[in-house]
């Protein structure tokens, strides 16, 4: 009879200190050599990571109040605006947002040194920022002006709230265009095929071990810039309603997270800021979600190989910002990590913008959380939308 | 025995017009190659060159082209990568020109220093900005 275990009995087992945890590399290797009937017997949680640029990502804070009071109205934290749209001393920093004056791709291509990303990553290194802010005043919110420096230790709340993050899979970035060098998203891409640039950490990268969303929903605690987080909802643009291969995992970009955890918990090292040339800033973040091994359809899944995960070639001079169909195909995550693929029967070198080495210090990591007792699964109270949901990838109504 | 040797040359305006490459290898039996250059006529000018040959030739190509005025660096001290920042993403590495950065087995990024040529491409390809290139 194969093996069948709960969320329960699986904590049960980690606050006894018996609960056998393994990466999911880890879990590869005991599949292919004991297969997944034995490896489901023997391990109960797997754990995997992610380490790449999270554009939709930013933090609140409740910088606590002045005297006299006042109601933010505009406000710059090391000269990043920040939204005060919210009650009177809550604002939020966007990872993306641009240092006030930065000429952005006025002198094409910019450098996007520094934004919102940079401001999160110098407040969780513990440093002080600088605010500026103005207000129009009112009877109980009289002040007008503030000019102060503050720390994480100092504010009441910060909290790292990001509406999508952990894309589950995502394209592989080339230029077909002649002549020129294009700045994207995806990195910078030489003409004429000359790079190919890919965003996963395949193998180890959350959503690929766990496809179908069997085991992470709203509620899952997490790895998250270091400290400790949830899945509060499914991640903007999530549509898993994808074509996928027979495991189960989406050959194209298809689900996401929404993430949440307290910023005071994270370190300088999970959460960098990210200056992408041409482009803009983003957040470089540090995810990693465990997976308890429920029966063996989720190790089965959980051990999915590089060799057996692909994404999809898509041209970013024309067709991506068009919206046309890609005719490049897929390419395997374990041809894209040899350093080169073929494009038309030519070789065009790949580059990562993700790190596959610190995926794995993450997996590790969380391991070593779970193994110690310290990191307790959550189980989700509710799932997230599935394959079978309909979701799709809706595109602006342009016809009105 | 062959040896080589990779070096930045900086010319003051007045020395753009010195045939230093035709010296190099008539007078002092060097095999050259360029690998950047930066040279206008009127203004201070710029070449990454590899010199290959005799160890003593090599020597006595530097001396010339120092007594010649121009200024000699090692090239290997004109790029600056901040190695501990590193994430090891491979972002730079098809940017590469002399192919020193590369992914190792290890899934960790390795600089060959002297595999360099100082094409700066690596400057704009990192989105930490880790390295810096002085030429």
């Amino acid at each position: 009879m194969s093996v069948t275990r709960t969320f329960e009995e699986i904590n049960e087992k980690i606050k006894a200190g018996k609960a056998v945890v393994v990466t999911a590399e880890e879990l590869i290797g005991l599949v292919a050599e004991e297969g997944v009937t034995a490896a489901t017997k023997k391990v109960d949680v797997v754990t995997t990571g992610t380490f790449g640029p999270m554009c939709s990502s930013g933090a609140y804070l409740n910088i606590g109040h002045p005297l006299p009071r006042m109601k933010l109205n505009k406000a710059w934290v090391n000269e990043v605006e920040v939204y005060c749209g919210l009650a009177a001393v809550d604002i939020y920093i966007g990872a993306t947002e641009l240092r006030r004056g930065d000429r952005a791709n006025e002198n094409y291509p910019g450098t996007f040194e520094y934004g919102g990303a940079h401001v999160i990553h110098e407040l969780v290194a513990g440093e002080k920022v600088h605010i500026e802010a103005t207000a129009y005043g009112t009877d109980c919110y009289p002040r007008k002006e503030l000019n102060g420096r503050f720390s994480l230790a100092q504010i009441n709340q910060a909290v790292l709230l990001n509406p999508r993050n952990c894309y589950q899979n995502y394209n592989v970035a080339v230029n077909r265009s002649r002549e020129r060098t294009i700045h994207t998203y995806m990195g910078i891409l030489k003409p004429d095929f000359g790079n190919a640039n890919y965003c996963s950490a395949g193998q180890l990268s959350p959503l690929l071990k766990d496809p179908t969303y069997r085991t992470v929903g709203i509620g899952t605690r997490v790895f998250l810039g270091g400290g400790t987080g949830y899945v509060y909802w499914q991640g903007t643009q999530h549509h898993p309603d994808v074509e996928r291969t027979e495991g189960g995992a989406p050959t194209v970009p298809a689900g996401s997270l929404g993430l949440v955890g307290d910023l005071k918990t994270m370190k300088p090292h999970w959460l960098q800021g990210y200056s992408a040339t041409g482009y803009g800033v983003s957040l470089l973040l540090g995810v990693g979600i465990p997976i308890p091994l429920l029966d063996e359809e989720v190790c089965r899944a959980a051990a999915a190989t590089d060799a057996e995960l692909f994404a999809p070639i898509v041209d970013y001079s024309s067709d991506y910002p068009q919206g046309n169909k890609s005719p490049y195909g897929k390419v395997s995550y374990a041809e894209l990590k040899s350093g080169s693929i073929k494009i038309e029967g030519r070789t065009v070198p790949t580059g990562s913008l993700s790190s596959y080495s610190k995926a794995r210090e993450i997996a590790e990591e969380l391991k070593g959380w779970i193994r110690s007792g310290s990191f307790l699964l959550g189980k989700p109270v509710e799932p997230l939308p599935g394959p079978d949901s309909g979701l799709g990838f809706n595109m602006f109504p342009m016809d009105r | 025995m062959e040896n080589s040797k990779k070096i930045v040359l900086t010319f003051p305006p007045e020395l753009t017009e010195v045939p230093i490459v035709y010296r190099l290898v008539k007078d002092y039996d060097l095999i050259l190659n360029i690998l950047r250059a930066e040279v206008r006529e009127s203004a201070a000018g710029k070449m990454v060159i590899e010199l290959t040959g005799e160890e003593k030739a090599i020597e006595a190509g530097v001396k010339y082209l120092t007594d010649s005025g121009l200024q000699v660096r090692n090239a290997e001290m004109d790029i600056d990568f901040r190695e501990a920042g590193c994430t090891h993403c491979g972002a730079c590495v098809p940017h590469c020109l002399g192919e020193a950065l590369k992914m190792g087995e290890d899934d960790r990024l390795h600089f060959d220093r002297a595999a360099c040529v100082l094409c700066g491409r690596c400057v704009a390809a990192c989105p930490l900005r880790l390295f810096r290139i002085t030429f």
